[in-house]
Order: C-alpha cells, then sequence, then structure tokens
C-alpha cells in the first residue's frame, strides 16, 4: 500500500476520484464567476452593439489569434504532461511541464505587448481614455469589459504558472507517478478550463464588428 | 480518470482546435448579420466541448463527474436565462 494514500480512502482510486470531483465542483464555480461577467457583457453588447463593434476594431486581430494557438499548443502540452505522469515517465512530465509554462508565458508576454499598445493609444477606461466619435461613452465600456476579462484570464495563467513550479519541484523528487498523479490530473482540468475561457473570449472580444 | 488516452487522439483534438480558431477568424469578416454571433458561438461552444471530453477526460470518466461537470452548464443556463428574461423584455 502507499504511504501517498491518505487514511480516509479505501484505495488509490477512490483517493484520484475524490480529488478529481473536489476539482469539478471548484470548476464549477469558476464557470459561475466568469459567467456572471460573460452575462454582463452580453446586457451592454446588446444595448450597444455599433459602439461595441466599433470599438473591437481598435484590437488586433492578430495577436489574439496568435494568442488562441499558443494557448491551445499549451493545453496540448499539459494533457500530454499528465499522460507522461499516468505512463510513469517522469522526464517527459518534466519536458512537458516546461513547455506548458514557455507557452502560458508566451501567451502572457502577447498580453503586455497588447496592454502596451493600448496605453500608448489612449484607451485605459477611467485613466486615460480619449476616443473620438459618438460612441465615446459606450467605447470606454467595452475598454473596461475587455480589461476586466482579459486581466482576470491572465490572472488564472500566471497562478496555473505558479502552480506548475510547485508541480516540477514534484516531479524531480519523483513523487508524480501512475499510482499518484491527482497533482498534475486536478492542475490539468484548471489550466484546459482556462484555455476554454478563452476560446469564448476571443470570438467575444476580437471578433466583432469586422464585416 | 485511471485510463490513458491515447497520445493520438490527443493530437487529433489539437489540430481541430487549431483549424476552427482559423475558420472563427476567418467566418468574422462576412456579414451574416446577427449570425455572426451565433455562429461564432457554435464554434467556440463546440472548441468547448471537445477540451471538456477529451482534454479534460470527462469522457473517460465516472458518472458522478459528468453530473458535476453537467451542473455548471445548468446553473450558468440559470444565470443566462433569467437575466435576458430580464432584459429582453423591458
Amino acid at each position: 500500500m502507499s504511504s501517498q494514500l491518505a487514511h480516509h480512502f479505501e484505495d488509490m482510486s477512490q483517493q484520484r476520484e475524490a480529488s478529481s470531483l473536489g476539482m469539478w465542483a471548484f470548476i464549477v464555480t469558476e464557470v459561475m464567476f466568469f459567467g456572471a461577467v460573460f452575462t454582463a457583457y452580453g446586457i451592454c453588447r446588446m444595448m450597444y452593439p455599433n459602439a461595441f463593434g466599433e470599438a473591437s476594431n481598435k484590437l488586433s486581430v492578430l495577436l489574439g489569434a496568435v494568442n488562441t494557438g499558443v494557448l491551445i499548443c499549451s493545453s496540448l502540452t499539459m494533457a500530454l504532461a499528465v499522460r507522461s505522469a499516468q505512463l510513469n515517465k517522469t522526464k517527459s512530465i518534466i519536458g512537458f511541464l516546461i513547455a506548458t509554462m514557455i507557452l502560458g508565458g508566451a501567451f502572457l508576454g502577447i498580453k503586455v505587448l497588447e496592454y502596451s499598445h493600448k496605453i500608448h493609444e489612449h484607451l485605459i477606461p477611467g485613466l486615460d481614455f480619449v476616443y473620438e466619435g459618438v460612441h465615446a461613452p459606450q467605447a470606454e465600456i467595452f475598454f473596461s469589459f475587455y480589461f476586466v476579462m482579459t486581466g482576470l484570464h491572465a490572472l488564472h495563467m500566471i497562478i496555473g504558472i505558479g502552480i506548475m513550479v510547485w508541480l516540477l519541484v514534484l516531479a524531480m523528487r519523483n513523487r508524480l507517478t501512475d499510482q499518484y498523479y491527482a497533482p498534475i490530473e486536478i492542475t490539468g482540468l484548471y489550466w484546459h478550463l482556462v484555455d476554454i475561457v478563452w476560446i469564448f473570449l476571443f470570438p467575444l472580444i476580437y471578433l466583432i464588428g469586422r464585416a | 480518470m485511471s485510463q490513458v488516452v491515447p497520445q493520438k487522439v490527443y493530437l487529433l483534438v489539437f489540430a481541430t482546435l487549431m483549424c476552427l480558431t482559423l475558420v472563427t477568424v476567418d467566418v468574422a469578416f462576412y456579414n451574416f448579420g446577427i449570425l455572426n454571433l451565433w455562429v461564432a458561438l457554435a464554434i467556440a461552444t463546440f472548441k468547448a466541448t471537445i477540451v471538456v471530453m477529451y482534454f479534460m477526460h470527462v469522457k473517460y470518466s465516472s458518472k458522478l463527474t459528468w453530473v458535476f461537470a453537467i451542473s455548471g452548464i445548468f446553473w450558468l443556463a440559470i444565470l443566462f436565462t433569467l437575466t435576458m428574461g430580464d432584459y429582453l423584455t423591458r
């Protein structure tokens, strides 16, 4: 019997099922958390469709699309890291974790680049917002959503990368095996959730009013 | 989830997600009127579904995991429906 089995569980698979269900309960709360912001976005976009479309055109589709690709790549490497743990391949867990962290870092780097463009273009709601035309007040609402939604998303990624540092330490100490891989499995669930949030954010924020 | 998903399945999901990203960018530049929003949401929902099923292993998980995952969609539906039911009928 493994020493990594807590005394209140029957066996390793029951323990694994419990941690995965606990993570799913957390994911449902995250879905509701982001869901509330998406609902607010939906209401405002419904009220000011033209202003939102016009303001969205200030964003770079290219940078948004590249970031979507980077994030999907990181989800693949994360899934493969979990798979490596299930197969007891410690070296490849470490490799795929590092790849995921590099891709996550690249995403955040591109995000910083986008934010700095917005600062130069004076598109920071409440602080420094200069916008030509009749839609200025509504465009300011759009950019508030842009910063809140992408900012919360980026915060989740920073937390995810932080957790991966801990996973790297576990992997290097040979603590992640085919018998005990719940830590990397539930971090994977979290990382894929962050990917899903972006899958909805990208078309709703970047791709409106383009036609 | 104790089943190991074949690497081929992950690569196929990955390729589908990448292709659909290109599709969603492309269709955004055609004017379908109100349909643009629904096409974008349909593509995003499909992408999210395959991420949940394969990357998040729900397809291979216990019925109880399904209940948890579906409860997320259920509560989200209540949030959207009741809020929009108010705003759309004012």
